[in-house]
């Protein structure tokens, strides 16, 4: 059944042919109703439990337009930097297929709503590419089709399927951009660059969540190679449904390296559809598409044009919020970071959680220091992300205020940070249940400062003699001694003080 | 003239999944042309400075607001179903075996 696909290796492929891409972003909007029709969009409804004759395209039955959806869809169009046209109107997308009852998608054709303008991408070493945006326009989700009878759920050899319309007429946006040209080797790093500025995006906007793997925001990745220094570009394949950032940068990879090997031998790409598959990180050939598409569009006559009046764009354009590039780049000023160390924050997931714990008291460098470090390897040893760890940002900024405030010092702040991460409470509970206080008993301390001094007179001269750095060996003495549970820098005071030195 | 053909009636037939017979072809060709050519005449007396028009009414922004209005139940959406299974509509076979 299954045919391997002759590859070359990536190097070879970029010796020779330069890459081509186009990407189709759909993002299901987080609007509370449908596009066309007052039905509930929630998650998890029982099946066709959120339809009407609207979205069911019964007879008789007539679409009015998401006013909400529309503004979603012209701040979108804002934040990419985009013209917003002035008047445009929806078109019927026709086609046969039991995911819309109507027979159609209610569509845009030659009139998006957004059109001609730009998303600014960082790659991981911080260099900025320009994708250039065609198009973003409004249309509708379809239903859920389940297959029946075949092997593993596929449509081939199903006997029969079954159809939820919950999610037919759910409100999409369709980001579609211009060819991009230019990326060469690091066109996967483009691609996936792209599609993760662009969820950033929806997300600072607010219109939607954007989870790929809750299929609220789908990729599709149009490819083509042409020789190094052509102009014309070759025939592409459009590989369907790439759903998470990791997958959108493999299918690239692995196309270009197909489509090298099969002009390489001297064959032609076959324009068509392909399926990318998660397992093995390859795609496999879809539908044909042995004749041009033929959706005969038309204007839909049950809708009337939307016209966004220039003074209503220009306030929503007044009220677009900090855009994440903007935010990142100001954050890492504030910050003082670099862009790898940026990248690599990003990488984590953890720039909100480091923003919100600065928000929750915490300082910056604290912040950034616990998520990234300690956190961060608890979040990889236990498989999950930084936002899944039952700890938040507010706990961790208690912790670092205890910190602060001498009251722990970091080893016993990492063990109360594994007790709120095992479930044993807050913070504070854990410091109380596993009496977990910097020891502050000035007598105890004296005792074990007077015990590291006498162990140790050869350094203790030292420090006498004006080697301040010498102390750190005496602490380590101490907070053994205390089993790490005094204040590291109120023993260096202490040691100084007996020894008779001022700290420099 | 638009000069509708045989071919372009057959592509459009199959497009809308009907089965028409060679002489319904031709029979239609015939009739498409007559009334494209027809319709065709508006763009006589249409000149540059008349828009194309798509709605009859000088409206513009019929728009709801996002607010959540009752549903059907599913049993009033499957009523008209010609067949169902496990509350979803039950459709044939939608492709065969490869």
């Amino acid at each position: 059944m299954t045919t391997l696909t002759d590859l070359v290796s990536y190097e070879d492929a970029l010796a020779s042919y330069d890459p081509v891409m186009g990407l189709e972003v759909h993002v299901e909007l987080g609007t509370k109703t449908k596009m066309f029709c007052g039905c509930s969009t929630a998650l998890g409804a029982e099946p066709n439990s959120q339809t009407c004759p609207t979205c069911l395209g019964l007879p008789g039955s007539l679409p009015v337009v998401n006013a909400t959806g529309v503004e979603s869809a012209v701040r979108i169009g804002l934040a990419l930097n985009c013209e917003i046209a002035e008047w445009c109107r929806f078109a019927r997308k026709n086609y046969f297929y039991p995911d819309m009852p109507k027979n159609f998608q209610t569509s845009q054709y030659d009139e998006p709503i957004a059109f001609n303008g730009y998303l600014d991408v960082q790659l991981e070493d911080g260099e900025t590419f320009r994708v250039e945006i065609e198009r973003a326009h409004m249309e509708e989700d379809t239903g859920k089709s389940t297959h029946v009878g075949g092997a593993t759920g596929r449509i081939h050899g199903a006997s029969h399927s079954l159809l939820d319309y919950n999610r037919a007429g759910i409100p999409l946006i369709e980001i579609v951009t211009k060819p991009i040209v230019g990326a060469g080797e690091r066109a996967p790093e483009v691609a996936k660059a792209y599609v993760r500025e662009l969820r950033e995006l929806i997300r600072a906007l607010g219109v939607s969540e954007a989870r790929m793997e809750m299929g609220q925001m789908r990729c599709d990745v149009n490819l083509s190679l042409m020789p190094k220094g052509a102009e014309k570009f070759g025939t592409r394949s459009e590989t369907k449904n790439v759903n998470s950032l990791r997958s959108v940068e493999r299918a690239c990879r692995f196309e270009i390296q197909r489509h090298a090997a099969v002009l390489g031998g001297g064959g032609t790409v076959i324009q068509e559809t392909r399926h990318f598959h998660e397992d093995t990180g390859s795609t496999t050939s879809g539908r044909v598409k042995e004749e041009a598409e033929d959706y005969r569009y038309f204007p839909e006559p049950d809708l009337v044009p939307v016209a966004p009046a220039r003074a209503w764009v220009e306030e929503l354009r007044g009220s677009l919020p900090e855009l994440p590039l903007v935010r990142r780049n100001r954050l890492l000023e504030e910050w003082g970071i670099s862009a790898t160390d940026m990248q690599a924050i990003l990488n984590a997931g953890a720039l909100d959680l480091i923003v919100a714990t600065i928000e929750e008291g915490a300082d910056a460098a604290s912040a950034r220091k616990w998520w990234m470090g300690e956190l961060a390897r608890h979040a990889n040893e236990s498989g999950k992300a930084l936002d899944e760890l039952p700890i938040n940002a507010q706990q961790v900024a208690r912790v670092t205020r205890l910190v602060a405030d001498g009251d722990l010092n970091d080893k016993l702040a990492r063990q109360v940070i594994e007790g709120v991460l095992a479930g044993e409470g807050t913070p504070d509970e854990v410091v109380e249940k596993r009496g977990l206080k910097v020891v502050s008993d000035e007598g105890a301390l004296t005792t074990a400062v007077d015990e590291a001094i006498a162990g140790n007179p050869a350094i203790a001269d030292k420090i006498r003699g004006g080697k301040v750095a010498a102390a750190g060996a005496l602490v380590g003495a101490v907070m053994k001694a205390t089993r790490g549970q005094a204040d590291a820098a109120r023993v260096k005071e202490l040691i100084l003080e007996k020894l008779g030195v001022a700290e420099g | 003239m638009p000069g509708i053909t045989r071919e372009e009636v057959s592509h459009l037939a199959r497009l809308a999944r009907l089965e028409l017979k060679p002489e319904e072809l031709e029979h239609f060709a015939g009739q498409l042309d007559d009334i494209i050519g027809a319709v065709a005449r508006v763009g006589e007396v249409a000149d540059q400075d008349v828009p194309p028009t798509s709605h009859p009414l000088p409206l513009t922004n019929v728009m709801r607001a996002d607010e959540v209005r009752p549903s059907l139940t599913p049993a009033q959406a499957l009523s008209g179903a010609p067949a169902q299974e496990q509350q979803r509509f039950k459709v044939p076979q939608i492709l065969g075996e490869e």
